[in-house]
This record gives C-alpha cells, structure tokens and sequence, in this order.
C-alpha cells in the first residue's frame, strides 16, 4: 500500500472550503434525540449484569466475602473473586510499557486504596447484582493507610508526567534570589480532583469463542486493544472495540484500567454477554485522578520588575504500587522570562488509586500556583499585574532559549485585556464595588499548552461515484472530532463534507493515537490531510497520464483538487471530475494511506505552544464570603482553528474547569480511613449552570508554519490553564486576602469588615 | 438495594398499620429515601407507599385565616402556588433554594420535614455512626466536619438537618398534624425534630407507623408576608446544600419592629428557631445595631463540633443581613436566585 | 412478588408484569424498555442526566420507583421530536452548540421542556440558569445551554403570540 509521508503541503489540496468553517456539530441530531449509543446503551442478547464490589478500607487484605449470600439472591448468576476468575495471559503487575498502568484485577485479597474492586458480581438483572454487592459484607485486615502530602518519606520521581525530568535547571537560582529586589516565598496547595466526566465507565463485552466484541468509551483504541490482548493472551484481530461516543473522558478513559478488564472476565466466567458500569462512586478510585500538590514558588524580580530568579518546587503523591507524578512545577518552564528557573519535583506515596492525566496534568494545577505567585510578585513591586506579565514576557522559551515556532501571546493580551476593560481596574485590591456594595475583583492569568502530535494513521478512498471515504480511529469524547476531523477529510479529498463518508470510533481502524494532550485534531487531521494527499495525488497519476484526459500531462503538482474536480493550476478552465477519471480508468476507487506524526527537526528547532490570556471578575459578598464569577474573558492563539464553533465551546469548558479549580473541585479524604468522604456529584462541586457567567472567548489568529503540516496547535486543555489563576487573583483583587490553598473556601474569606 | 415487599394502601389507617411493623418505612416521592437505600444507609424490608392515598395533596386556607397544606404537596408546587408565595413568601423562597426543580417537582412536604442529615459518615456505612447504627461511634466528631453542628451538637452527634423549608416553617410557629396508631394529633414542628443527645438516631418524636398528613401554618404567620427573606450560604450558586441559612420575619408597625421571628438552618440536628435573638427585637427600631445584637443572642451557646469554628461567625453575619433584607421588605417576586446573597440586595451591606 | 403496572410511555401504552419492585423509572427505561436517550450518570440525584417528564413535570427517573408510578404519562427523549422535525429545544441546542459530549444532553432537553412548561424562567438568563441548575454538565457547555433555551423561549413566545393574534 502506498503511502505518503507529509513534510510539507502538498500542492494540489486546498484548504478553507470545509476547514475554519463554524459547522454545527455532524453527530448534533443523534445527540439531541437520545439515539447516540454509548456504551451502557448496549444490550446484546442474553446480557448479564455485573456490579463491582468495592473496598471500604484503603490498606490491607479482604478476609472473607460471604459469596454463599450473594449466591443466594434470586437472579444472581455469579461472583467473581480472587479465588474465582478467568486467568489471565500476563501478570497485570507487569508494565510492558510506559502507558500500562497496573490494575486491580482480582489477582489478590490485598487492597491498596480505597474503592478498589474486590469483586463482581453478576446477575441477571441489575437489581440483583447490585444487592449481591450488597451482600459480599466484606471483612478486612486493616493497616493503617498512608494518606495526604506529608505522608511518608519523600523521594525524587524519576520522571513526571509522561517521561519529563523531575528536575529542571536554567541560570543560577540562588544567585537570582540573592540579587533581586523583591522577593516573594509563597506555597500553595492543590487538592486531589476527580475527571467525574458525566458518563460513567463503562463496558459491554461479549465473547464468541476466541473473538471479544467490546462497547466501552475510550480515549485510546489502540491502546486499549493492545492492552485487552495482551491481558487475554488473544490476537489484536479478534478483538472489536466500538467507542463511536464518549461521555466525556477528560484522561480518565485514555488508558486500560481494571473496571472494564473485569467486565471482559466476567463475560468470560459466565459466557455470556456482560455489561459492567461504575457507579458514581466508584469512580473515584480505579480510574484516575489529579493528584493533589503542595507547590512552593520562590520568585526574585529586580527594582524594575523584572524577574531574576523563579524557583518552582512541586511535591505531589502517587500510589504505593505505581508512578504518575503531576508535573506541576513544569508549568513555569515557558511563561515568564526570568533570568534564571528552576523547576523540581518530589513525592510520597500513598494508598491511592495511581493518579493519571486530567485535563491539562501539570500545566493546570502548576498554572494556578504560577499565576498566583506571579500576581503576588507583581503587588511587591507596585505594578498592574498585566503589565507585569508583559514586562517578563518571554520572546524564546525560557527554560530552553528555543525560539517560539509562533507565540501570539501579545495579541491575547492586548485583545482580552480591551474586551473586558482591564484598564479601568485599581491596583489595590478591595477598591471595587457594585451597586449592592458587593466587592469586585479583576485578575488576569497567562494560559499555554504545549502543542504536542502524536502518531496516526488514515486511510482515504476516492469511489466510483465521485464521493469520498475516510477511515481512521478517531475517537469523539465531546471536542467535536466526528465534525472537525470530517472538515479536514473534506479538505484534504477536495470535496464538500458532505459528500465524504467519515467512519472513526471503532478498534478496525487506522490507528488515530491517543485523544489526550489536545493533539488528537492536530495528529489524526495530519493523517487525513496526509492519506487526502496521497488519495488524491494517485487520482491525479490516473488523470495526468492519461491522454483522453483534459489534464493529460499537467504532473500530479500541477492540479488542485477542488469540489469533486481535479482542474488545472495553470488553467483552471480546464479539468474534470473525480467520477470521470475513475470511470475512464475502469477503477471502482483508488485509496491510499497517511500518516501524522511529529516532525523530530522541528522540535529540536522551535519550543511549540498554544498560548492564552484570561480576564476574570469576581464578586464577593463582603461579609458572608461567597464569591461569584461574573465574568471571564479568554483570548487564545492556538495555530489554525478548525470549526470556530467548537473550538469556542472547548475552550469555554476550559474557563469552567479553571472557575471550578479555583472555587469548587476537591475530593475530601478522611485522613483515617483513606476513604473519600464526597465521592459523589452532591458534594464533590463541579459548577452548576448558574456558577457561570457570561464567557467571552476570542481566537487570535496565528499562523504557525512548524507545528505540523495543518499548523494547528489544539484547545482541549490550554482553557484550564490561566483561567483557574485569573479567578484566584480576581478573588485577591476583590478582597485583599491571598487564599493559597485551593478551592479557596467561604471561611478564607470571612475576614474583618 | 435490599429486596421489600411493597404495599400501596387504599386509606390512611391501613397506611399506619402497614408501616407501624417493624422494618416498614414510608415511600413518598422518594427522594430521600432511594438515595438512602443505594448507599445502603437504609434497608427496609417494606415500603408503604403513600403516594396514591387521597386528601393529602391540598392546599387549603383555613376558615382562621391559618393554611393547611397536604403531605404529598410537592415542593415546587407549593412554591409556584402564588396565593402561597404571597402570603409566605420566605418558605417559598427557601423552597426555592434547596435542591433542583427536578427534585422540588418530585419532593414532597412531609418528606422535606423528614430527610436525613447529609453527614458523609452517616452516608459512608463503613464508618462509625450514633445515628445510623446506635452506640457504634461518631467518626465525624474527629473527621472531616467543617459542615457539621454548632449548635445543639452533642458527643454522640454532630449532624446538621438539610432542610431549607423547614427553616421559615418553624419561625412561623409551623405545626405538623400526624396520623398514628392512637389517632390524630398535633405538634408544633419545633418540637417534631429531636436534638442528638445520647440517642441520635431518634431523630424526631414520631412513633413506628406515625405519618405526617399535613402541616398548618397558623393565622399569624400571614402577619409577616411584607418583611420576610431567607438566606442561605452555601458553595456553589446553585443545587447545594447550606452551610448555614436564616429565615427572618419581621412585623413592623410605624416604623418599630412589633414582633421577630428568627430561625437558623445548617447549624443543628434541627432547625433552630433563635427565640432569644426575637425577644431583643420586640419592639425596636430594625437597625443595624439592633440587628447585631440579636445575632449575638441567636448564636448564644454555639460552639465549634470541630473544623466549624467559621460557622458561628458566618452565622451571625448570616442573622444580620436577613433581618435587613427582611427589614428592607420582600421583593415583589421572588429573585432569579432565591436566597442568595447574590439576588438583589441593595442597602443590605453596610460594611 | 410480581406487580402489574401499565404506564404510557411516548404516548403509547405499556402493559407490563414487574418482577421486582426496586426497579426504578430509570433502570425500567433503560435496561427492560430499551429507550437509552435517558441517562444514568449519578443513580442518585445529583445530576440530573436522568431527568424525564412525568405527568408532565420534570423529575429525575433515577430516584423514582417504577411501581410506585404505575399509570403515570411519561415522556423521554426519544418521544420528543415529531418523525424528523426536532422539537424547537432539540434544534436550538444543535444551533447553539448546547453540548459537548453529548451525555447530559437528553436530561438536559428534559429539563429545558420542562422548564417552559413550568414558565418560571421566562426569557431572563439568570432564571434560566437558576432553572437549569439541577442538570450538570462537565464539558462546561453551559453557555450554549442557556443561548439554546432562551431561543426556543423566544420561538415559543413567538408562536404563541401569532397564535392569539
């Protein structure tokens, strides 16, 4: 199979017919009637129910499960345990590579957190499951869990994050410090979160002999076939995942974790069909989670403002049997250019699930300290925090000294600072009132994102009828992938969206990567445009060598795929249509592949973010301490924007995640038990509709000519970032009281009248 | 959830019969008591089902000028009635403040009085709790309680009752009527919830098989309807519960204040009628002075049941500005976000 | 014990033999109806994702037993738009990009028909967003959500006042 590898446009596509287009959403009417079918919408013939038992203590060994009990209740098939359960091929202990996350499986009576699965149980009806639960009534040898930031001893992580240095290094520190000016020693705490997406996991899987058919939403197909392979020793080709929607993932559904691995065995025990969905619950533990920090920025700036020295230490938790460290301090590696940084981390472990990506891993609890300390910065030295950042504003990477493959930071602030008004806000704080006298505040924070690609693959066709296929294993988790992706297949075969048959969602096609690290547009569409390419310049082959054809010697660069019609460069009277080549040549379709993958030379040559500037106002009740957003202003430079609609949308989502980081989102952990006390949507806060204001987003425009191929950078994450600093400065600026452990709580607030 | 045999009886004497057994509750709307039954916090063997008994969802004015308003009145129901609305316009606003319209749609009256706390240790069966199982423990008392009692807590328990309704209720001297097995009685609503003590799962002084018919609002509570706010402090805009509210009422006759009424929710075991608070309001100018005064004597006795020390102080903040919303007048139609210290305040803060 | 219940389901009737009496409306719907455009995203009341109309009032189907329900009129999503007409909430929130994920979108729907019915909100934003409060959303789709309702408010009110014109 020819394929064709993109380094650089290809002459003969244009783009901007179907891409930059505001379409509405392609799946918007499956969605709005109720026929979308996630996972748990799944009921194949002869389907059984099974429920998780989960652990109620977070170190330990289950002692005993009255099994006899849950048997006994009518409907209940069976229960799988440690004692009872399919084997598996590998150890799941076994990291095979840096994206295996170890799991609980049942391989053993031992508990390493709280929620863990402990066992299933399966049953005809959901009823009967759940009860049998129920009836489990575990008992437990209990240790006592390690629990919160200062839990044990503390060690420095290898890495953070995916494979980052835990310790970074630019100009000498210390010397910075010394000779600054101002000087500012402040620490901050972040809470641990949960991705709470509003679909719970969830799996259906049904096995025919050999072959596993699996429902189950995923950010990641390949990685999860892999993984289920692997698991149960089966060949990647018997297995059939269909992810066509995801309730929302937010990292939580990247990677193969236990729950759905016990929905596969259990199919197995029974054979039967099962269906497994986590309850609420259930959720804040095997699946992932922000980790909490506790950050200690230490910022030197000289008698002009500017900065000298920028020391960010991070320490942050994992699990006593796994690693995910959240780069938090890595967060100060590109905004600020002070003369000399330092970045590091450390970490203790603690009987919890392995924390994992959410949303912006690093970035957006190191942004929410970054942004903090930064305005406390700008308060010692007497200047508006705006100009501040811009008198620090970095013209190459800091931490790298690599030129910026493009950075309209500028621009974002210049353009969101007009939007909301900034220049009429007061340098002290608490100097702002409404009409009722409730207390206002302004704060800004500086948003950026890392523009990543990872590797995919696409296959395009061209059909007899003119049409177009394109096939790759896109996943949609809300982003908007069945549309946007749909706008670059369109582009890159040439013809109007709606005349090219878009499949992605299913474990049969082309690898799309990853949907994480907001790269999924910018990597699966660089495969499209890459097999759009390829398709098309075998088409062209066809016509150009042909000399019944108009375009008879043109050279496969000398025509430009338009509507259908390949035409002339030089003469663009003269040309014809897809259908008429195909049909002359006697070819049903011609089809080719592409691939995406980052571009090595670029990255050594340029630092690649996304950047932003985000304006927020609060309102405080000056005694009670409630505090409302009442508006925010996000301006974003983030290369190329595919469907300005959806792009808008994501990163209005972004501005929620940082408003809710900022005033609402912690799980709270009993510090005896290690159990979470609010694992539910009650009491676990993520913002109401009535919590958000007005958001204002405005897309600069940015054109980068290195990022890859499409020039986009991506916008799933880069909202959080800045924006949950905005809030936290506002509510300073409102009140005069600097709260440095998040969500900032009513009783921070209660100060003197 | 446990396996129950479910009853639906025809009349409100077999509805007490059925549930006067022991393991029998009754299912209103549900609420509540699903959300219980999930989490395993509560197993009954029997649901009597009261939801399709007749004469129990009216609303009714009574020939004294009192109100009578049904059990199985839902929430937004009695909310939205606008006679209701008027004449009481604080309960309808706390109505409007607690949980989502899909719930207040759902819930009913005589369950709203009836909820359980929200402690996150009564709700997690795997800690130790006095009120789900008696003599086991309190884990709250030295876990995760910045949301628990100040006032009225006791060793045993330091649970907080949830309802927003039943706030104003029993600042209007509210009574519940009740069906049991000797007949119909009556008691003030004040004296339906009990505080912990030793015995924290007695949470009221309903006997097996009581079910509550109605609840009266007496003549007197019209009284209030031009001066009358409830307030509530909680930590999102919407769709939570309070850390703490207040329903204030006031009469105010030529300019002095005639009678007070005062009662504090997210405090207690039970809504916390502040009588001491009342009497320095008798006939007084509705000053801010005035106002602080009669915050210090509602939150006289409280006193921290842990990380809640904020709670006294955001408590009486909480007292000052209700009575000055309510001294400011009731607005003419209840705010887009009822009970916020976002809606309208204008004058309301004076710091 | 088995219960006979018929409840009206879409406008169409539905006779049926319940065999456990902790179903709830939501479980019924999904898992024995198989109409799974109502979702289960809590199980207990806190988000709304279940949200349907019964007796045409909103409520959330997850805390809501089936038996005790028996007679009631009940409509879900699927039985919201006329063949291929969308219903004016069901357009309005494609039109205003109401949703990311899609996952809380038919509760959402729910509630915004809901909400009109009850005529509380009006076309006042804040009401809108106070009314809308017991449906979350984790995209953060809020804004569209809210542009969504208050232009199918706005066509509705535009109907009705041809109506009585």
């Amino acid at each position: 199979m020819p394929e064709l590898n993109l380094t650089s446009a290809p002459a003969h596509l244009r783009h901007g017919s179907n891409i930059g287009q505001p379409l509405t959403r392609r799946d918007g009417i499956l969605k709005v009637t109720g026929r979308a079918t996630y996972a748990a919408d799944n009921h194949p013939p002869g389907m059984l129910f099974a429920v998780m038992a989960v652990s109620s203590i977070a170190r330990g060994r289950v002692t005993s499960l009255d099994v006899a009990a849950a048997k006994r209740h009518p409907g209940v098939v069976d229960v799988m345990t440690p004692d009872h359960k399919p084997q598996l091929a590998i150890d799941p202990e076994i990291k095979t590579n840096p994206f295996v996350f170890r799991m609980e499986v049942l391989q053993s009576n031992e508990v390493r957190y709280a929620n863990q699965p402990i066992a299933v149980v399966i049953a005809e009806t959901l009823e009967a499951a759940t009860e049998g639960v129920a009836l489990l009534a575990p008992r437990y040898d209990e240790l006592p869990p390690l629990v919160g930031l200062d839990a044990g001893e503390t060690f420095v992580p290898p890495v953070v994050g995916v494979g980052n240095p835990s310790e970074h290094h630019h100009g000498d520190v210390e010397a910075g410090l010394a000779a600054a000016e101002k000087r500012i020693d402040a620490t901050y705490e972040t809470p641990p979160q949960y991705h709470n997406a509003m679909e719970p996991h969830a799996i259906v899987a049904s096995w025919d002999g050999d072959r596993l058919q699996i429902d189950m939403p995923t950010q990641g197909l390949m990685l999860s076939l892999a993984r289920i392979a692997e698991l149960f020793g089966i060949a990647q080709d018997k297995i059939h995942i269909r992810s066509p929607f995801l309730g929302g993932g937010f990292g939580s559904k990247g990677l193969m974790t236990g729950p759905p691995t016990l929905g596969i065995m259990a199919a197995k025990l029974v054979g039967r069909p099962v269906k497994l969905v986590l309850r609420r619950e259930q959720m804040y533990g095997p699946v992932g989670h922000r980790a909490p920090t506790r950050q200690r920025l230490r910022i030197g700036a000289d008698g002009e403002g500017r900065l000298t020295a920028l020391d960010h230490h991070a320490r942050t938790v994992s699990s006593t049997f796994d690693d995910f460290y959240e780069p938090a301090a890595d967060a100060s590696h590109t905004l600020y250019a002070a003369a000399a940084i330092r970045t590091s981390h450390d970490a203790v472990r603690v009987n919890t699930g392995t924390p994992l990506f959410m949303r912006a891993p690093g970035e957006a609890t190191g942004s929410i300290a970054l942004e903090s300390a930064i305005d406390e910065m700008a308060w010692a030295c007497g200047i508006d925090p705006l100009a501040f950042r811009l008198k620090n504003y970095a013209e190459v990477e800091p931490i790298s000294g690599k030129p910026f493959s493009s950075k309209a930071l500028r621009a974002c602030y210049e353009q969101g600072a007009a939007r909301f008004g900034w220049a009429k806000r007061s340098l002290q704080p608490r100097q702002m009132r409404d009409d009722d006298g409730l207390l206002v505040g302004w704060g800004v924070g500086t948003a950026t994102f890392p523009a990543l690609m990872f590797q995919a693959e696409a296959r395009a066709a061209i059909r007899r009828d003119g049409s177009g296929v394109m096939e790759i294993g896109a996943h949609d988790m809300g982003q908007g992938a069945w549309t946007a992706l749909a706008q670059i297949a369109a582009d890159a075969v040439g013809l109007d969206v709606d005349r090219v048959e878009f499949k992605a969602g299913t474990s049969d096609l082309p690898d799309a990567g990853i949907a994480g690290g907001s790269a999924h547009t910018a990597t699966a569409g660089s495969a499209i445009h890459s097999a759009g390419a390829a398709v098309i310049a075998k088409l062209a082959d066809l016509a150009t060598n042909d000399e019944r054809s108009p375009l008879f010697g043109a050279g496969n660069a000398g025509v430009i795929a338009r509507d259908g019609r390949l035409i002339r460069r030089d003469d663009e009277s003269r040309g014809e249509s897809y259908a008429e080549i195909l049909a002359r040549a006697g070819v049903a379709e011609v089809e080719a592949r592409g691939t995406g993958a980052p571009n090595p030379a670029a990255m050594e040559e340029y630092a690649m973010h996304a950047h932003g500037a985000v304006f927020a106002e609060v309102k405080v009740d000056p005694e009670l301490g409630q505090v409302r957003v009442t508006r925010m202003v996000g301006a974003f430079a983030a290369g190329r924007i595919v469907n300005p609609r959806m792009v808008q949308s994501q990163l209005c989502g972004g501005l929620i995640w940082g408003m809710s980081f900022a005033l609402h989102e912690e799980a709270v952990t009993d510090r005896r038990s290690g159990r979470i006390m609010n694992a539910n949507l009650g009491e676990y806060h993520i913002p109401v509709n009535a919590d958000v204001p007005p958001l204002d987003v405005i897309t600069v425009e940015e054109h980068d000519p290195h990022v890859n191929a499409l020039g986009i950078k991506g916008v799933g994450e880069i909202g959080i970032t800045g924006s949950a600093g905005a809030v936290a400065n506002a509510v300073w600026h409102a009140t005069g009281v600097r709260v440095r452990r998040f969500p900032i709580r009513i009783e921070e607030l209660l100060t003197q009248r | 959830m446990k396996q129950f045999d479910y009853v639906r009886p025809g009349t409100i004497a077999e509805a007490v019969a059925a549930a006067a057994r022991p393991g029998a509750v009754y299912l209103a709307a549900g609420t509540n008591l699903l959300d219980l039954m999930k989490g395993g916090v509560s197993r009954p063997d029997r649901l009597v089902d009261v939801t399709h008994l007749n004469g129990l969802d009216g609303i009714e004015t009574l020939a004294d000028g009192g109100l009578r308003i049904g059990a199985l009145v839902n929430n937004a129901d009695l909310a939205h009635n606008a006679e209701f609305a008027r004449s009481y316009p604080a309960v309808a606003e706390a109505l409007l403040s607690g949980a989502s319209a899909q719930l207040r749609n759902a819930a009913t009256v005589g369950g709203n009085l009836l909820q359980r706390t929200r402690c996150a240790y009564f709700y997690d069966t795997a800690s130790r709790c006095n009120k789900r199982e008696p003599g086991s423990g309190c884990d709250a008392r030295d876990g995760e309680n910045r949301s628990h009692a100040v006032l009225g807590w006791s060793e045993s328990c330091i649970a907080t009752h949830p309802s927003d309704f039943c706030v104003p209720l029993v600042a209007l001297d509210a009574v519940v009527e009740i069906e049991g097995s000797n007949g119909r009685r009556e008691i003030a609503l004040d004296a339906l919830h009990r505080l912990p003590g030793d015995t924290p799962g007695r949470e009221s002084v309903l006997e097996p098989g009581d079910l509550i018919v109605a609840v009266r609002l007496p003549p007197a509570a019209r009284g209030f309807a031009a001066h009358a706010r409830y307030l509530k402090v909680r930590e999102r805009t919407s769709y939570a519960f309070a850390l703490v509210s207040a329903a204030a009422a006031l009469r105010i006759e030529n300019g002095r204040i005639a009678e007070a009424r005062l009662a504090l929710g997210g405090v207690a075991a039970k809504p916390w009628r502040a009588r001491a608070a009342e009497d320095v309001l008798g006939n007084v100018a509705p000053t801010p002075d005035a106002f602080q005064e009669a915050a210090w004597r509602a939150l006289e006795g409280a006193k921290p049941s842990g990380d809640n020390a904020f709670k006294i102080e955001l408590a009486r903040r909480i007292v000052v500005r209700a009575l000055l919303l309510a001294a400011a007048g009731t607005p003419a139609r209840i705010p887009a976000l009822p009970a916020s210290p976002f809606a309208s305040i204008s004058g309301a803060i004076h710091a | 014990m088995n219960h006979s219940i018929s409840l009206t389901v879409n406008g169409a009737r539905r006779d049926f033999v319940l065999d456990d009496p902790r179903v709830t409306l939501l479980d019924l719907l999904r898992e024995r109806l198989h109409l799974t455009g109502t979702k289960k995203g809590c199980d207990r009341g806190q988000c709304g994702a279940c949200t349907i109309l019964v007796d045409g009032k909103r409520i959330n189907s997850c805390l809501a037993l089936a038996i005790s329900h028996d007679g009631a009129d009940i409509l879900t999503i699927e039985g919201v738009a006329r063949g291929d007409q969308l219903h004016p909430v069901q357009a309005a929130f494609i039109a205003n990009d109401g949703f990311q994920c899609g996952f809380c979108t038919p509760g959402q729907i729910m509630s915004a028909i809901g909400m009109m019915r009850e005529g509380q909100a009006g076309n006042d934003p804040e009401r809108v967003r106070e009314c809308m409060s017991g449906n979350l959303c984790r995209c953060g789709a809020y804004a569209g959500i809210v542009d969504a309702v208050l232009e199918a408010q706005a066509g509705m009110d535009e109907t009705n006042q041809r109506r009585s014109a």
